[in-house]
């Protein structure tokens, strides 16, 4: 599934278009602006359509397919020109990039729209890294990091690989190594709510790991993963907190009276 | 006679067996520790990421090529094993399996079947069968042995007491095994196991085995095993019982090296067995050795309704290798027991829906968190987090219109969720509604609940940030 290094990419445009996604939204805004502030430093409009709402999964993975193809519906023509949709999460842009197809599998109509859309979404660090091209130059204090990746971001996106190879650009940042590190977190949307135990058994682990690493925090590119991580390590009253990438990417990269 | 399942136990238990055993320390510390060590043991084997695709790629378009042919190939293979003096029986169903060897083995007079590892005997619960009617059964992989001897069913399909410690293998052969002293030892244990065996190989009147690739073009029953107990129980007992389901036939032997060379890599991280049997027929005339009589039962038990449905058809494309369940994060932390079904972990999900119906079994596609390392790993690129989706779908709907409903369709309806899913799509497909929202949630934040569902089991809640993206977007735009 992964299709990092197959995918063939466009030149840098002038315009994007910026799916937030419904947890960024509502839980993680700063991580949205942060994302928009690194594309606009390259130069790069960003527009942001008012009307998105949600890409469907949590529906699509609940058993609601029903559900999920209307909300990817109300979100299949908000898009109009033909700038790139960045979207600041492996796991929705996957949804949009490979799940929307099989959506509307049975309506050439719209398979059509969405196979053009499908084209034109980009994961946020996949498209810094290979669209933009972005060269980081680091202004923080020397510090460890963690990185998760999310399993759609990964399997669905590559995102481990565009993660790492920007972080490799900040000169200050380690990036420590943690145990099972392909291993899912145990967010599964609403599998965390359907499972408790299994989930936070999952969860459980990953921090620990995490914690195990030496990290000073964590990062990812996925607001799911995140949110379960840090709700369980503050539960659990430990220290290390994380950071969605774009956030820390953008601080790191930032001197500290222009960050916000 | 009845083939309800030993330990099967109904779906809504679930929860709390997956509970027990995410609380069992040392549950938990075998099955991540056995894991991790296939887990390693097959990524040796696979150095080269582009030729795994590659075998991979290949291996996926047999299994497919069979599928699309596989009422035309079931007929061919059972002439060809006609004419290679092997018996062919259809079961349509687990009691009809059953049936057709407890049959055999009264025409036999046989008190005791002596076994090789058969996934499929487990799933018709034939021991138990057997048992009912007087029959001794006697499981001669030692992976087997060890939980027959317990009462308990596989933990695993490959290595079926992945579950048990040394230690707890030790205390059960001192307490069941007549005459055997209390070891440590694995070397030992073994040695006991054998001499058990040995003398139940020359005394049984039948052997059972499974089978792992059925040749049509040959009548090629090829069974692949690492401890030389397949190749007892199918040559030494005068009559030889094959059993196995309706898919693992292929068409030509060449299309069993493919998948020969994946089923072991992908299992144990082996190159290949220390066995692989091939059986075209029983003894012939001027032969000293063999069995007089061969058998093969042909088992549906659900089959026929993943097949018949063009998405969940790729079901059947599995060769058993286990690998997917020795990925899986949420195997890994409850193991095989809790689940209740012969067939545990990412495969358990989308084949025991068919053999068992959704009824009893719909709790199994939602203990996945989708994060699709089993199909990562799956030697036949079986797309197992769609499958899982789907079956969430089809155990809580109506089967769509046109669509024949499988078994326990809809039977985890329920009227507050479709309400809530509903509520939700209306939310989400209207933005002014879904702005007011959000403002409400972002207004309201001091009233975010402290207890939200499972969340909270071991997070602490979730609260909307001050203002949303949607807000700091508007605002910058001016």
């Amino acid at each position: 599934m992964a299709e990092a290094g197959s995918r063939q990419y466009p030149a840098k445009p002038a315009r994007v278009y910026l799916f937030g996604t419904c947890l960024i939204d509502l839980f993680r805004p700063d991580a949205g602006l942060d994302a928009v502030r690194l594309i606009e430093r390259e130069g790069v409009e960003v527009a942001y359509p008012a009307d998105q709402t949600c890409c469907g999964q949590p529906a699509h993975s609940s058993g609601f397919p029903e559900q999920a193809r209307a909300v990817a519906l109300a979100q299949l023509r908000l898009f109009p020109e033909p700038w790139p949709v960045i979207v600041p999460s492996g796991s929705c842009a996957g949804m949009m990039r490979h799940h929307y197809p099989k959506i509307f599998a049975d309506d050439p109509a719209l398979l059509r729209e969405a196979e053009a859309l499908a084209e034109r979404v980009f994961e946020l660090t996949e498209f810094l890294c290979h669209v933009l091209r972005v060269r980081l130059s680091d202004r923080g204090t020397p510090t460890r990091v963690a990185l998760h990746t999310s399993c759609a971001a990964r399997r669905e996106m590559g995102t481990h690989l565009h993660a790492r190879e920007l972080l490799e650009q900040l000169a200050g940042v380690e990036l420590a190594v943690h145990a099972h590190e392909a291993e899912c977190c145990g967010f599964g949307g609403t599998f965390s709510l359907r499972h408790p135990a299994i989930s936070s058994a999952m969860a459980a682990d990953k921090v620990e790991a995490l914690l195990a690493s030496g990290a000073e925090c964590f990062v990812s590119a996925d607001c799911g993963c995140m949110l379960n991580l840090d709700h369980t390590l503050e539960r659990r009253g430990d220290r290390l907190c994380g950071e969605h990438l774009a956030s820390f990417l953008w601080r790191r990269t930032t001197a500290h009276e222009e960050q916000r | 006679m009845s083939a309800r399942p030993l330990k099967f136990v109904p779906a809504s238990e679930f929860r709390a067996r997956a509970a027990a055993a995410v609380a069992d320390p040392q549950l938990r510390q075998s099955f991540r520790r056995a894991m991790d060590f296939l887990i390693e043991r097959r990524a040796a084997q696979f150095p080269d990421a582009e030729v795994l695709d590659r075998q991979r790629r290949l291996a996926e378009q047999i299994r497919q090529y069979t599928l699309a042919r596989l009422p035309d190939l079931l007929e061919q293979l059972e002439r060809r094993l006609v004419d290679n003096g092997i018996q062919v029986h259809w079961a349509e169903t687990a009691e009809e399996a059953c049936t057709v060897i407890i049959d055999i083995a009264r025409r036999h007079s046989a008190k005791l079947i002596v076994k090789g590892k058969s996934m499929v005997s487990e799933e018709v619960e034939l021991n138990h069968a057997l048992a009912a009617v007087g029959i001794d059964a006697l499981e001669s992989d030692m992976g087997e042995y060890i939980v027959q001897l317990d009462g308990e069913k596989p933990s695993h399909i490959i290595m079926p007491a992945i579950h048990k410690t040394r230690e707890e293998i030790a205390r059960l052969f001192a307490d069941k095994v007549p005459g055997a002293a209390y070891t440590e030892s694995v070397d030992e244990l073994i040695g006991i196991g054998r001499a058990v065996l040995r003398e139940k190989f020359i005394s049984a009147r039948i052997g059972l085995s499974g089978v792992n690739f059925a040749v049509a073009e040959t009548g090629t029953l090829c069974l692949v095993e690492n401890e030389g107990n397949g190749r007892m129980c199918t040559t030494v007992p005068d009559v030889h019982i094959a059993i196995t389901g309706i898919e693992k036939v292929v068409e030509k032997l060449e299309h069993v090296p493919p998948l020969f060379g994946l089923l072991t890599r992908s299992a144990t991280g082996q190159a290949i067995t220390t066995y692989f049997n091939m059986i075209s027929g029983p003894r012939r005339a001027g032969e000293l050795d063999g069995p007089r009589e061969v058998h093969l039962v042909l088992v549906d038990n659900g089959r026929t309704q993943a097949y018949a449905d063009a998405q969940l058809r790729a079901t059947l494309q599995c060769i058993r290798c286990g690998a997917c369940m020795n990925h899986c994060p949420v195997y890994t932390r409850i193991g095989g027991h809790a689940y209740g079904t012969t067939y545990p972990g990412p495969i358990g999900g989308i084949v025991s829906p068919h053999l068992l119906g959704l009824a009893a079994t719909h709790f199994m596609p939602t203990a996945s968190s989708l994060c699709g390392a089993c199909s990562e790993v799956c030697p036949v690129r079986i797309p197992i987090p769609d499958l899982l989706i789907r079956l969430r779908g089809e155990a809580q709907h109506d089967a769509l219109h046109g669509h024949q409903p499988l078994l326990g369709q809809g039977a985890a309806r329920n009227p507050l969720l479709d309400l809530v899913w509903t509520a939700w799509a209306v939310l989400y497909t209207h933005p002014q509604l879904h702005r007011a929202f959000l403002w409400l949630a972002t207004r309201l934040r001091w009233l975010t609940p402290p207890r939200q569902s499972g969340w909270t089991a071991s997070r602490t809640p979730l609260k909307p940030a001050a203002r949303t993206l949607h807000e700091h977007m508007t605002s910058r735009r001016r």
